[in-house]
């Protein structure tokens, strides 16, 4: 019996790799989170391409409009949250809770907005994804955009009720700092997309 | 050799948001003012600097570093590096060379050469066991010489498994050994004059041609 605690012990605790240039885990992993959001959003750009430039589809048809300004205060509320974001964490990292706490109550405010008014606006917009080649390509980007925002507020808001109860500190607040990364890639994303679909 | 990588770090990731709305402003900028055909040239400028920025090398500030010497005056520490040439009769001779006159501790290191794929997916288990049998052999024919000899299992950079090495052994001097320049890749990569460069400690260089040894 001691023999086989022994080895499962052995097995469970491999002798620590020599390798410091071995590739880290967590880089590993967000290489390949990049590279799949490339191909994922990559796809629809595609298909935006194709239909803009490649079929000389105009855009928006002269039918449609799309609602440049509400988007317009829409980017200028989710950038505004990237801020929040990064002064939550360096709050936490001077050791202020109160910040990271008012930080990250902001910017999941602010991120909530946009998403509710992304929603609103596809109620308001007169066209639906069915209707026409823009229509889809529209709905498609905004949409796949949107539901990285939800994700996003998903992971902020465990963030958020973490910090509530105590969690984080100057030395570990590793969760806001993979938090503050999605949101600002999230961000990045938006501005790609609302350049591309709402402004050339 | 290091690069610029956006998530690295949260901080990392707002000075790529900044850059992007600042980029993203003048494409914008441009297409209203010109159109595609002004707003498309300002988009690929803009991407391939984007580009260029975080994929050229990061400079290597790295300076020279210097072990310090351990033991007495007639004492030497010497640290061999090399492979699939770690039997062979030229490095043990080398080795013996270097530690003549001396009393002499070798520690010998042999990287643990992988392919880039199971380098990525952390699967190096397979390098590392076939790195130990070739150390194994050299062990016993370096013990054999009368040598205070002790090794192990490095990392697959042989740059990086020197200056780990460095770190717990401070060696007077390092011995690595590669096959002839048309085989070696470690040549090939300039390995053996960027330990030079690198690390402040005299470095021979022996090179062996298996080939050659078989044949003769």
């Amino acid at each position: 019996m001691e023999a086989h605690a022994a080895e499962h012990d052995h097995a469970a605790h491999p002798p620590a790799a020599n390798a410091s240039s071995g590739v880290d885990a967590r880089v590993l992993g967000m290489l390949l989170f990049i590279g799949s959001e490339i191909m994922l959003f990559g796809s629809f750009f595609t298909a935006y391409f194709f239909v803009r430039v490649v079929n000389g589809y105009p855009w928006p048809p002269p039918e449609d409009h799309l609602p440049v300004f509400v988007a317009g205060v829409n980017t200028v509320i989710l950038v505004t949250s990237s801020f929040t974001m990064h002064w939550a964490l360096q709050s936490i990292k001077r050791g202020n809770r109160a910040g990271l706490q008012a930080g990250l109550v902001l910017t999941l405010l602010m991120g909530t907005t946009f998403l509710l008014t992304q929603i609103a606006e596809y109620a308001r917009v007169g066209f639906a994804p069915g209707d026409n080649a823009f229509a889809t390509i529209f709905y498609c980007l905004t949409g796949l955009h949107g539901a990285h925002v939800f994700v996003g507020l998903t992971l902020l808001l465990f963030t958020a009720i973490r910090a509530f109860r105590g969690h984080y500190s100057p030395e570990h607040h590793h969760g806001v700092e993979l938090s503050g990364i999605y949101w600002h890639f999230v961000d990045v994303m938006w501005i790609v997309v609302y350049t591309t679909v709402y402004i050339i | 050799m290091a690069r610029r990588n956006p998530f690295h770090s949260e901080a990392e990731a707002f000075r790529w948001l900044l850059l992007t709305i600042a980029a993203f402003a003048a494409v914008a900028l441009a297409s209203l003012l010109g159109g595609w055909p002004v707003g498309l040239p300002v988009w690929i400028v803009v991407t391939a600097a984007a580009l260029w920025w975080y994929l050229r090398p990061l400079p290597d500030d790295r300076v020279p570093q210097a072990a310090a010497h351990v033991g007495g005056p007639g004492e030497k520490r010497i640290l061999v590096v090399a492979n699939e040439t770690l039997a062979s009769q030229e490095l043990l001779e080398a080795v013996g060379r270097a530690a003549e006159g001396y009393k002499a501790q070798v520690l010998v290191v042999a990287p643990a050469l992988n392919t880039k794929v199971r380098h990525w997916a952390s699967d190096e288990d397979s390098a590392r066991a076939d790195a130990q049998r070739r150390l194994d052999g050299s062990l016993a024919r370096l013990a054999g010489m009368g040598l205070e000899v002790r090794g192990e299992v490095g990392d697959a950079d042989p740059l990086q498994a020197i200056e780990d090495a460095l770190r717990m052994f401070g060696a007077d001097e390092i011995v690595i050994s590669t096959h002839p320049e048309e085989r070696s890749n470690w040549l090939e990569r300039g390995e053996v004059e960027a330990a030079r460069e690198r690390f402040a400690v005299p470095v021979t260089h022996v090179v062996v041609d298996l080939d050659a040894d078989a044949t003769s």
